[in-house]
């Protein structure tokens, strides 16, 4: 291939060659600038100028010249005429296959004549193709000699003699260098640091100096390790850890801070399943950011034992007697029961429903003797606590009746009915805000004695001790007529206050001194009724109080309240509660305290009655029972061998609860079944001794 | 008696805090240099008592430092160090803005540097302390170690780290002090001790993060320059009490031997000799080349104060740790190409066992697949094709399972293709009242050298007729109950009348607790609030573990019984 190559432009030369370039020759032979000859002539050999000059058009495309008979002009401005071609192409072909010099023929387009290169000619062409240089005897790399060197030489290259700079220090030089050296002076420029060597770890703890341990170190926190990943975090954990589609579902939904788990647990069949955990680096950047951000603080972790808590109070056992047991339940009433009462004799119950009526009961049997029919749902009864005399205060919508069971000794029956009767109308008769007034036919067969009509519905009757005075209260927030005092013998009626001080909740006289309780929302008030002046004002800690009781003793008083509260004063020490028992859940509606033991109760809407043995050192809970709704409760106290306490129960019901070792003192125990309870209520109430009743409905 | 009024927050709490706005400038710094001094010098906000009182009567939330500490922060020469770090970069850049190249250059050739070796002294100013710390350092070394070699951080820093994380594997392995692994959805967590320390630390899977974009680098990068240099020391000295050259050397025998061709495809020969010692196959060199039979009997004295008990349960937990170092002693293993060759290497090596792997999976395997004396192959894939008989081949995770277990469990359940049981993590203690999953019950029984497998089933048959036998009574007591109620029912159309009552059997134990219950309910009434507050909540918390722990076993045993219906299924089918 490189052969053919090399011979295709010879081929073109030898087309372009042509017939007639016998006689060229011999003018290209002498005249060629081309051609390297050793003559003597100086400007025969320069080449500077453009060498033979014959034709004049200068450089110029020769086409222009080719529809004209001449191609120029010489020096002396004549014509130089075309030689007279008449080559073909036959012509051509010929002097190609012909002529051997056809190779190293040219056509020369400025005279128009075909010009054979000589050897020297060729030569020079094939040595300037080759990039060397076209003089062959020229050598590139003759050695160099350096004059400039410094090797001092015997004769100075040049003799020229030196410059005075160059043996005095130069100014400029020197202001540099100053300049340098004061720079460095003043610490503009710092030399290069030398590259430390040391080897960049050792043995810090070398020496260990106990002196280094700064109060700083007893100070510091250190922060905490990094939780210790459980079953959960394993990628393959036991099934259980997985969350189901609904927990899954919640951890969602879940503010990412709230969620327990970080993460989801998940399972991986192998090793090889496990993928990169995403959010790796989030977890590592929060845990530099704990580090550095979050205050530390030392917390005392409080380790106790729940049990250690509970205060050390006394057994229950211990502090026995107290009600424990339901053993008698008083059936009759067809509705709510708002209040009972015993009497004084301790044999008879009074109670008061919301089916108007007022049912006498005997206690130890629950045998109804008496029902007596009023004209209202009945608010509140009290027995009279004079043993002397038999009579039961029955409140009602605006009316008091004042009632004689007639029940018990007949002596002191007929006694209070002369008691009454025996009423002589006073001379002058004063203007009354209630009307006494004397009850005739029915009323009086069933035992009603006085009708007291009052101005407005009467909420709570209390006696006094003595059995004399009767207080009512007419709870009104805006009038000052809450509280009336009636006394029975004179049949007078007093209102002691004449002013508002809040709506009333409950009064109650003093066992044994001259003092009048008012109970207000917040307040209880003492009032000294012979010196007619206020001796004291309880704050109960609560936001309304629904009931009072007051200590036989006198010098205690427990309130109830709305909000739960139980608050117990001391008359001695203070206005404000000795203490606050919350005992309950729901609102307080009724205290009662026992006559001889140091027990007193509570009943709430919770449906609970609390038993609490009280000392003045500590307040034990005893016992606990739970029953319907309760309304009002009362202890029975009147035999020292008894203690139980009366709770009423929605859809009239009376529970008692009766302290259990005095029955098992006794001997035996006996439950009384009544239809309405369950047998499990049954089961509850029997011991290993048993027999069972079976009485038809009451 | 006058005297000087006095003034609000002029003493007191307000006068001990500074926010950290004021610290910062007191101290003249950036909020970056400041953010960095704290990390470096461990300075931690504090939250005073009354927020108010030192906010001085604002209640905008603010951080506060303790003054003493901001103080203590001004003395740190590091602060010099930031300052002059600071003109160093102003410098530059003007040099750079006027295109004065000389001066940029010779500013650079003075870069000024620091160095937080005082800083490390001082914050652990004893050893101990600082194997204290060093659980982030190594998580943070490892995890930097696998980030990729652009952008993020200074290629220089990885590469400290991945020095720094391979010589403590190698000390590891030299000490054989691990003691826990853990196979988790995170990562490998790793549990050693070390002079008594328990070191947890957490490697990430050999996977590329996928960098998350809210991450500051810069903290991450200043904390890490404080573990590097902390680790760095540490290393030094660990390696130092083992005797052990620092920085780590091969030892000498293999050095030779191992020079195969196959490793100049591996790494270049600047890298090789980290390849090699992080293949973690080789042993290190040692100061003074000890004689192998060091390990003379240690008399064990008691220490003061301990009676015989207690020595001999020390010497019982000894004797245990020792068998646990020697777990996997004789023991010849061969890691499939598929399973986590470092994390292997590294387990198995702590425990005494030769490892190799395929020549062309990594540098530094001393022996070949069809080597006769493999006892182990270890393989992570469904199937294998050419297996050779005297080995067996189980899956890692019994690797991990051994080590945790502290013991080598059965091979069985750990074959090709066996659906792997549960791999429960090491670090859970379960007290009592909580949830102990079943796997982990087995384990313990296995421990004690029991096997309860066939046992197990037939106990769970007992249960099960046990559970019906109960299921009879209750039913015969409602019947009962229900001939009862009739008989009620009738009684009651009746008169009155008496008969003999049926004497109740009365269960005097139950009686009793319902007393003792009652007694302490009437008693938790009285107490008083503020106990009851604190009563009640661990109670709440009681309840609530109990509550867990229920729950989950419910689940497990509804799980159970859900597979076994679907093996009974598919035996029928």
């Amino acid at each position: 291939f490189k052969s053919t190559k090399e011979r295709k432009p010879k081929k073109k030369q030898n087309v372009s060659a042509d017939g007639e370039n016998q006689e060229e020759k011999v003018t290209s032979g002498s005249d060629s600038g081309l051609r390297v000859s050793s003559q003597v002539d100086e400007y025969e050999q320069d080449t500077s100028d453009e060498e033979d000059i014959r034709n004049t058009v200068g450089n110029i495309p020769m086409e222009w010249y080719k529809d004209y008979p001449h191609i120029g002009y010489d020096l002396d401005g004549k014509k130089i005429f075309k030689p007279i071609r008449n080559k073909d192409e036959l012509d051509e072909f010929l002097d190609k296959m012909e002529n051997p010099d056809y190779w190293r023929t040219i056509h020369d387009k400025m005279t128009g004549t075909d010009v054979c290169l000589s050897d020297e000619q060729v030569d020079l062409v094939h040595r300037l193709q080759q990039g060397k240089f076209g003089d062959v005897n020229f050598n590139e790399y003759e050695p160099a000699i350096d004059f400039f060197s410094n090797e001092v030489m015997i004769h100075p290259v040049t003799n020229r003699p030196a410059d005075k700079r160059s043996f005095i220090p130069s100014l400029i030089e020197k202001e540099k260098v100053g300049k340098l050296v004061h720079a460095i002076k003043m610490g503009w420029i710092k030399p290069r640091r030398p590259k430390e060597t040391a080897p960049q770890y050792y043995d810090l703890w070398a020496k260990e100096d106990p002196n280094a341990i700064l109060g700083r170190h007893k100070m510091h926190i250190p922060a905490p390790k990094m939780r210790l990943p459980g079953h959960e975090e394993s990628y393959n954990p036991p099934p259980e850890y997985l969350l189901t589609d609904e927990e899954r579902q919640v951890w969602e939904q879940q503010d990412p801070d709230e969620r327990k788990l970080s993460f989801l647990p998940q399972k991986y069949l192998s090793l090889r399943a496990v993928p990169a955990f995403s959010r790796f680096i989030q977890e590592r950047f929060e845990r530099c950011l704990d580090l550095y951000l979050c205050p530390r603080q030392r917390k005392m972790r409080v380790n106790v034992n729940p049990e250690d808590l509970i205060p050390k109070l006394p057994r229950p056992r211990d502090l026995q007697p107290f009600p424990t047991l339901q053993s008698l339940v008083y059936h009759g009433h067809s509705s709510l029961i708002r209040s009972i009462s015993i009497s004084p004799s301790g044999q008879w119950l009074v109670s008061g429903s919301d089916d108007c009526t007022v049912r006498f009961w005997e206690v130890c049997t629950t045998r109804c003797l008496k029902t007596m029919e009023v004209g209202g749902p009945v608010k509140s009864v009290a027995w009279n606590p004079a043993p002397s005399i038999s009579l039961v205060a029955v409140s009602y919508g605006e009316n008091v009746i004042l009632v004689n069971p007639g029940l018990g000794d007949r002596l002191i029956c007929s006694a209070t009915d002369q008691l009454i009767s025996s009423y002589e109308e006073p001379e002058e008769v004063k203007d009354q805000q209630v009307q006494w007034a004397v009850p005739e036919g029915k009323a009086q067969e069933q035992g009603q004695r006085l009708i007291l009509t009052h101005p407005k519905a009467v909420k709570q009757v209390s006696w006094h001790g003595r059995g004399d005075y009767l207080a009512c209260v007419m709870p009104d927030d805006g009038s000052s007529l809450q509280v009336v005092i009636h006394q029975v013998s004179r049949r007078r009626t007093q209102n002691p206050f004449h002013r508002n001080k809040g709506a009333v909740q409950c009064v109650s006289f003093h066992p044994s001194r001259p003092y009048f309780l008012v109970a207000t929302q917040r307040y209880v008030r003492v009032y000294n009724l012979i010196k007619q002046e206020l001796t004291k004002k309880l704050m109960a800690n609560c936001k309304w109080i629904s009931s009072m009781a007051v200590h036989p003793g006198g010098d205690n008083v427990i309130c109830g309240s709305y909000d739960c509260r139980l608050a117990w004063f001391d008359l001695d020490l203070s206005t404000k509660p000795y203490k606050v028992l919350r005992h309950h859940k729901k609102a307080l509606r009724g205290v009662a305290y026992h006559k001889h033991y140091p027990l007193f109760a509570s009943g709430s809407d919770d449906g609970t009655v609390i038993v609490c043995h009280g000392m003045v050192y500590n307040v034990t809970a005893c016992f606990c029972f739970s029953s319907l709704a309760l309304s009002h409760i009362s202890f029975y106290s009147v035999r020292e061998w008894c203690v139980s306490i009366f709770s009423p129960q929605l859809f009239g019901l009376i529970d008692v609860y009766i302290a259990n070792h005095i029955y098992s003192n006794l001997g035996c125990i006996v439950t009384i079944t009544l239809p309405t309870l369950s047998s499990s209520q049954v089961r509850k109430a029997s011991s290993s001794f048993a027999l069972t009743l079976h009485c038809p409905k009451l | 008696m006058g005297g000087l009024q006095k003034k609000k927050y002029e003493s007191g709490s307000a006068t001990n805090y500074i926010s950290r706005n004021k610290a910062r400038k007191k101290l003249s710094l950036s909020l970056a240099d400041f953010r960095r001094l704290c990390i470096l010098k461990g300075i931690y906000p504090h939250e005073p008592k009354h927020k108010k009182k030192v906010n001085k009567g604002s209640t905008a939330q603010r951080t506060f430092y303790l003054l003493k500490d901001i103080r203590f922060l001004m003395h740190e020469p590091i602060v010099g160090k930031f300052r002059e770090y600071k003109i160093f970069v102003r410098k530059l850049r003007k040099a750079y803005g006027k295109a004065e190249w000389g001066t940029a250059e010779k500013l650079r050739g003075n870069k000024p540097g620091y160095k937080l070796d005082h800083i490390i002294k001082e914050r652990y100013p004893t050893f101990i302390d600082a194997l204290r710390d060093v659980d982030d350092a190594l998580s943070m070394c490892f995890l930097f170690s696998t980030f990729p070699r652009t952008g993020k951080c200074h290629v220089q820093t990885i590469e400290l780290c991945r020095r720094l994380s391979v010589e403590w594997m190698n000390y590891i392995i030299t000490l054989r002090s691990l003691r826990k692994v853990f196979l988790s959805i995170k990562g490998i967590y790793y549990q050693a001790e070390v002079l008594g320390q328990i070191i947890t630390w957490l490697v990430p899977y050999q996977f590329a993060h996928d960098h998350p974009t809210d991450v500051d680098y810069r903290v991450m990068a200043t904390f890490t320059e404080l573990y590097t240099t902390l680790l760095g020391f540490i290393n030094f000295r660990l390696y130092q009490t083992l005797n052990l050259v620092y920085p780590p050397k091969l030892d000498g025998k293999g050095e030779e031997e191992s020079r195969a061709e196959s490793e100049e495809d591996y790494a270049m020969d600047s890298e090789r000799y980290m390849e090699k010692l992080s293949a973690l196959s080789a042993s290190l060199v040692r100061v003074v080349s000890t004689a192998e039979a060091e390990e003379a009997e240690l008399d064990h004295f008691p220490a003061e104060g301990e009676d015989g008990e207690k020595l001999a349960e020390r010497l019982k937990a000894r004797q245990d740790q020792d068998r646990q170092e020697k777990l996997f002693e004789g023991l010849k293993f061969f890691l499939n190409r598929e399973v986590p060759r470092e994390s292997l290497a590294f387990v198995l090596r702590c425990f005494g066992a030769q490892v190799s792997w395929d020549k062309s999976l990594c540098i530094g395997s001393t022996y070949d697949v069809t080597d006769e004396t493999i006892t182990h192959h270890v393989v992570d894939r469904p199937s294998l094709e050419k297996q050779y008989i005297n080995r067996y081949y189980v899956q890692p995770q019994w690797v991990y399972d051994c080590v945790n277990a502290r013991m080598l469990l059965p091979v069985e359940d750990y074959f090709v293709g066996v659906t792997l049981p549960p791999h429960l993590s090491p670090f859970v203690e379960e007290k009592e009242g909580d949830y102990v999953p079943p796997e982990k019950l087995k384990l313990l029984a296995l421990q004690k050298g029991e096997r309860p497998e066939q046992e197990e089933e037939e106990e769970e048959e007992d249960n099960d007729d046990s559970e019906e036998e109960e299921d009879e009574d209750q039913s015969d007591d409602e019947d009962e109950l229900k001939g009862m109620e009739e008989k009620q029912a009738l009684g009651k159309a009746s008169s009155v009348k008496v008969t003999p009552g049926e004497a109740k059997p009365v269960n005097r134990q139950r009686a009793e607790q319902e007393a003792k219950a009652e007694e302490k309910r009437l008693a938790v009434m009285m107490m008083k609030k503020r106990d009851k507050y604190l009563y009640d909540k661990i109670m709440f918390g009681k309840k609530r573990s109990v509550r867990e722990a229920n729950k989950m076993s419910a689940k497990r045993k509804a799980l159970d019984e859900a597979s076994k219906a679907n093996k009974k299924k598919k035996l029928k089918k």
